[in-house]
């Protein structure tokens, strides 16, 4: 363990890790009480698509992953995402047309640049690999999304829990609705480029729907989605980089396997205590 | 563009875009859309298993993929399936990732299990997807009345004494025996969008379930063929078209049904 904090790269993946559990959490818990995890989902694996689009265009990936993010929700709401039913068919069908483009860029990744690594970078992008400049960014454009979620908290669970009483006491509940997909897509895009696609959506969803069978009150239960993803994120780097020499490899796990197993593990775990004690 | 290398891609094309035709009928009058999203995305861990011991990556997406749908269903009997169904992929690709750290896979193969190659279908892959593609459409044929019944109205299939939690894992074994068959060829990211874009636009068009489900059937079928040809003229992935393609027959087919009211 001696050198872990001299690193630097474990530094700014401890940082980063932060940043992104706590956004997730914050955000997750609305998602969870939503039943809107399939739409966090898919716009965690979107960020595929800014990710790979950047990387063709030579941009800021930052730009990228947020642009889509915000563009792509926009798409959902607007295909019918807010009725219950054929919501789901709603999210798919967006979700598949927009992969099918991001295949389309990575497939231009591969064929003209000389690293042929960007499918992986995208899909299962390493906190070890996060630029030290990206984390200001990060935590400024993380700030805005708690900052947002803090804004609309009434009006949002108000529309969440019953949309017939919002809407009589004169909350523009679509406009609501809207706004906090967009603020999904952003969050998640955000999420998924330092930790890749496939972490973030587990990061938004798991700790929150751990914390929400713990307690009832939203406030509480984004608190607690918080710490729950921040201990597994940063539990996550330091197995990963304890497991440096492990077998079969020698090089080193990946941080999103030891991130989403801890995640699920304790999900799994509150889940049969709250069962059992019913 | 007929010849040679090209005869499995067109016969597996084929065999796929009926199954999935058929079977994505039951997904959207089900709205498991994200199941059916999820199932693939998990057996790609199983893919990347394969591969390391060295296996056919269609043995390991035929292990996963029940694996995966089983979970779901299990861990989700009584409520919140979406986060089941979140958490669950989200497992099964950290330890794809896991997997495919420790090999020394190519991107390239890495790329086209994700989102397809119709060019690497093997003769011994074609004979697996027809019996599996056979198989699942038999399971369709002998539990089409309890399937359909429990879409419709779970409280009309329990009055008739139908299981309906057990109709319910059954159906979740259907989607990875079509996934298995599906994934080599158009990819473990857009197999769900065969299953998702056609037979939704056939509902927007047709009430009937067996009507839907024929018009699905064309639908896919010219969505396959269609983004065969032009992956194979352009050399582009065939995800892109399949992906594409699936989603203008629903914007398509809501115009169309709107225009007639």
């Amino acid at each position: 363990m001696t050198g872990f904090f001299q690193s630097d790269p474990v530094r700014v993946a401890l940082a980063a890790g932060a940043v992104t559990a706590v956004v997730s959490g914050v955000v997750g818990v609305f998602v969870v009480i939503r039943g809107q995890s399939f739409a966090g989902h898919a716009l965690g694996d979107l960020g595929t698509l800014g990710g790979s689009g950047a990387f063709l265009a030579n941009v800021n990936p930052l730009w990228g992953f947020v642009g889509v993010g915000a563009v792509v929700a926009g798409a959902m709401e607007l295909f019918g995402v807010q009725r219950r039913r054929g919501r789901d068919v709603a999210t798919g069908v967006v979700l598949g047309a927009a992969l099918g483009l991001s295949a389309l860029l990575l497939y231009f990744d591969t064929t003209t640049s000389t690293t042929t690594g960007a499918t992986i970078t995208v899909l299962f992008g390493s906190l070890f690999a996060a630029s030290p400049q990206a984390v200001p960014e990060m935590a400024g454009l993380g700030a805005a999304g708690v900052l947002g979620v803090v804004v609309v908290f009434r009006p949002l669970l108000l529309s969440s829990v019953s949309p017939d009483l919002a809407s009589a006491r004169g909350v523009p509940v679509r406009a609501v609705a809207l706004g906090f997909l967009v603020l999904v897509g952003v969050t998640v895009s955000l999420t998924s480029m330092v930790v890749g696609t496939i972490l973030s959506p587990a990061l938004l969803i798991g700790p929150a729907a751990t914390a929400l069978r713990l307690t009832r009150r939203p406030g509480a239960a984004m608190a607690g989605a918080a710490v729950i993803g921040l201990i597994a994120t940063w539990a996550g780097i330091v197995l990963s980089y304890a497991s440096d020499h492990w077998p079969p490899a020698h090089r080193g796990w990946p941080i999103s396997f030891f991130v989403v197993a801890i995640v699920f593990v304790t999900y799994l775990g509150v889940e049969l205590v709250a069962r059992r004690a019913r | 563009m007929f010849s040679g290398i090209m005869t499995n891609a067109w016969a597996v094309g084929t065999i796929v875009a009926v199954v999935a035709g058929v079977v994505g009928v039951f997904v959207v009058l089900r709205s498991a859309a994200f199941v059916v999203h999820g199932v693939p995305l998990s057996s790609f861990a199983g893919a990347a298993g394969a591969s390391l011991i060295g296996v056919s990556s269609v043995v390991g997406l035929a292990v996963f993929a029940p694996v995966a749908a089983l979970s779901i269903g299990w861990f989700g009997r009584r409520r919140r399936r979406d986060v089941v169904t979140a958490l669950v992929v989200a497992t099964m690709l950290g330890l794809g990732a896991l997997f495919l750290s420790w090999s020394n896979e190519y991107a390239a193969q890495i790329y086209a299990l994700l989102f397809g190659d119709v060019l690497g279908v093997t003769d011994a892959e074609l004979w697996l997807s027809a019996g599996l593609a056979g198989a699942a459409l038999l399971a369709v044929a002998v539990m089409y009345r309890p399937l359909l019944l429990t879409s419709v109205s779970a409280e009309a299939a329990a009055a008739r004494g139908i299981r309906s939690g057990l109709v319910d894992m059954l159906f979740l074994v259907l989607v990875a025996l079509v996934t298995t068959t599906a994934v080599p060829v158009v990819g473990a990211l857009l197999m769900f969008t065969l299953m998702v874009g056609p037979p939704a636009a056939a509902r927007a068009v047709v009430r009937s379930p067996i009507g839907a489900m024929a018009l699905s059937v064309a639908i896919a079928l010219v969505t396959l063929w269609a983004s065969i040809a032009a992956s194979y003229v352009t050399n582009w992935p065939i995800g892109f078209y399949v992906g594409t393609i699936g989603a203008a027959w629903v914007l398509a087919a809501r115009a169309w049904s709107a225009l007639r009211r």
